[in-house]
């Protein structure tokens, strides 16, 4: 028996939320008293010793130009076969874009029982219960996993990641040539190079309607980057096109939980409340102190943001200079 | 083109969270249901616009007990041709799925629709489960989805940017943001689906995988620390000292 993890490689390193996933796997590991096997698909450049310093004690890479990494189905065949060859149990993801296509069929493959995006370690003595958000992260349900096979994917950003294992040497894996059939074809890929992908960013500017316009985003941006921070914005934001769909934040958009979450000029709806109060740090910037937002905040400013902002953004240089 | 779309109800999203029997269940008292946002704007609309622009008809498929039928005639006031109700209390998405699969196993349907995940249980579980038990592609998080011929071309968001793949049928799709934008139904649409066929059909077995024990309410912050606008700039400081998240 071992627990499987599901990693990636992105921009030549693993990616964090990888590594955080392996850490929650090799915990799993010594608590029901197995090993952690991470499995990495084409990792490219990326130093794969890093997967063994978060705690993998085995390291598998498939290296296959023609596996079609954006077809679940072949995904599915493929850690179902690894996880078969492995004597695997259980399989761990970090809950990504990837893991939301293929989890959920690998654990129907598998008759496994499915948590996605669960935020604490799992108790396992007796039964088998993890803890996941549910009502859009207004309550958090304790689920029961009865079958013998589990898939678990993990909230980004719910632990701090650990490096500092023993890095192991990692073993080439040959995945047979018929479970490669794809009836997906890939057209285009476009990426937003320079931008920080909003679901992965520690930190994170936002902003609402209070902006008044589109032509107002410098500051929002401007501060967003002095902090290497990404940018969001709440829902009418978006569906008017003052900025694009994938910022939306909030219960109909997309959930996050940066570190530090800034709320410029957003009234803080409930349904926006839902994708965000799970950040670890909220600041609120609006100039009516009735704003409902200031109830879910750990810091408050009432003023106006074309004033406060700049203000923010020179605070911000000074403290990096005095950091050098 | 024959298109199913999978329609499930979740509480009004102002409706005020409370469990109860010992937090073991999600009380219902005061809870205003309303259909999944994702299934009704995004996945029921695009199935809608492509039905009307190239033909077809849409059927929409909901596990739940009668008081689904009001969200089923939701879906009909805003267009969809009939509905089935398979008469069962949906415990897990594994189990919605086994469902969903014995039924479209022998409906010949081109392209079946779920919503990205339910405001309820967040789960994104649905349509990669169905697509597994139908042995059929499965694109997750499609933001764009047209249709020539028996092909679907999809546009869905991937780490950092976006991706277009082409598929033949038959597929499942789940919805995102970006696919159609929000219908109202109109007085003949509400008229309409009072005649319109609801069928509804006995569960299958299927196993119960996983269970929801407790349920627990989130912890809200409880004070907020307030910094004059005058001296705004302190905030980074606070944010580095104290908050350490910068
Ligand atoms: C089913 C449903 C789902 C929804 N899903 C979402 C969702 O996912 N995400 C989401 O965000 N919303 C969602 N909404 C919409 C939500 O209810 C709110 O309408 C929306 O969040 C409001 O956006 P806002 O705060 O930017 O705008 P407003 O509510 O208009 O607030 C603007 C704020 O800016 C402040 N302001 C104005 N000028 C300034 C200034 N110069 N300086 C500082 N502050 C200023 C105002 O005081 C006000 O508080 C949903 C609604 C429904 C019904």
């Amino acid at each position: 028996m071992s627990i499987l993890v599901y990693t990636e490689s992105s921009k030549g390193k693993i990616k964090k939320a990888s590594l955080e996933a392996v850490n929650y796997a090799a915990e799993i590991a010594a608590k029901t008293g197995t090993t952690a096997t991470a499995i990495i698909i084409n990792a490219g450049d990326a130093s794969l010793e890093d997967l063994g310093k978060a705690g993998a004690n085995k390291v598998l890479h498939v290296n296959n130009a023609s596996i079609n990494a954006s077809d679940s189905q072949v995904l599915t065949r493929i850690l179902n076969h690894v996880a078969e060859s492995e004597a695997s149990s259980i399989v761990i993801f970090s809950n990504d874009l990837t893991a939301k296509a293929v989890a959920p069929r690998l654990a129907a493959r598998m008759k496994a029982g499915f948590v996605p995006g669960a935020v604490d370690y799992p108790q396992t003595d007796g039964a088998f219960t993890v803890n996941k958000n549910v009502f859009s992260g207004k309550a958090i349900a304790t689920y029961q996993v009865n079958s013998a096979k589990k898939v678990i994917s993990l909230l980004p950003n719910s632990f701090q990641v650990k490096t500092d294992a023993a890095a192991v040497a990692a073993t080439n894996f040959d995945v047979p040539a018929d479970l490669l059939a794809s009836r997906i074809k890939v057209k285009e890929v476009k990426r937003e190079t320079n931008e920080l992908s909003l679901p992965e960013a520690e930190l994170v500017v936002s902003a609402g309607r209070g902006m008044k316009g589109p032509e107002n985003w410098g500051m929002i941006e401007d501060l967003a980057k002095q902090l290497g921070a990404a940018t969001a914005c709440s829902r009418p934001v978006s569906d008017i096109g003052w900025r694009p769909h994938h910022e939306h934040v909030g219960q109909t958009g997309i959930a996050i939980r940066p570190n530090l979450y800034i709320a410029v000029g957003i009234s803080g709806a409930i349904q926006h409340l839902a994708g965000v109060n799970g950040s670890k740090t909220i600041v609120v910037i609006n100039k009516d102190p009735e704003a409902p937002f200031f109830k879910a905040a750990d810091y408050g400013i009432i003023g106006d943001a074309f004033d406060v902002v700049p203000k923010l953004i020179e605070a911000v240089k000074k403290f990096k200079a005095s950091q050098n | 083109m024959k298109i199913l779309v999978c329609i499930s109800k979740a509480p009004d999203t102002t409706a005020k969270i409370a469990f109860k029997d010992n937090n073991t269940a999600f009380d219902e008292n005061n809870v205003q249901y309303i259909v999944n946002p994702y299934d009704e704007w995004y996945a029921l609309v695009r199935a809608l616009e492509l039905k009307e622009t190239l033909g077809g008809t849409v059927t929409t498929v909901s596990v739940g007990g009668t008081d689904m039928e009001a969200i089923i005639r939701k879906a009909f006031a805003i267009g969809a041709d009939d509905g089935v109700r398979i008469d069962a209390e949906p415990t897990d998405a594994y189990f919605v799925a086994e469902q969903i699969a014995s039924y479209a196993k022998q409906g010949g349907f081109d392209i079946i629709l779920a919503g990205k995940e339910t405001i309820n249980y967040n789960g994104s579980s649905l349509g990669g489960m169905l697509a597994e038990l139908l042995d059929m592609p499965y694109v997750s998080m499609a933001t764009k989805l047209d249709v020539a011929g028996t092909t679907a071309t999809i546009e869905c968001d991937i780490d950092g940017g976006t991706e277009v793949l082409e598929c033949d049928f038959p597929l499942v799709i789940s919805a995102a943001k970006g696919m159609a934008e929000a219908r109202i139904p109109n007085m003949r649409g509400i008229m309409a689906a009072r005649t319109k066929a609801l069928n509804v059909i006995a569960p299958v077995a299927a196993d119960k995988l996983t269970e929801v024990k407790s349920y627990t309410l989130a912890q809200g912050r409880t004070t907020c620390k307030m910094i004059d606008a005058e001296n705004a700039g302190s905030l980074i400081e606070m944010l580095h000292n104290e908050a350490k998240v910068i």
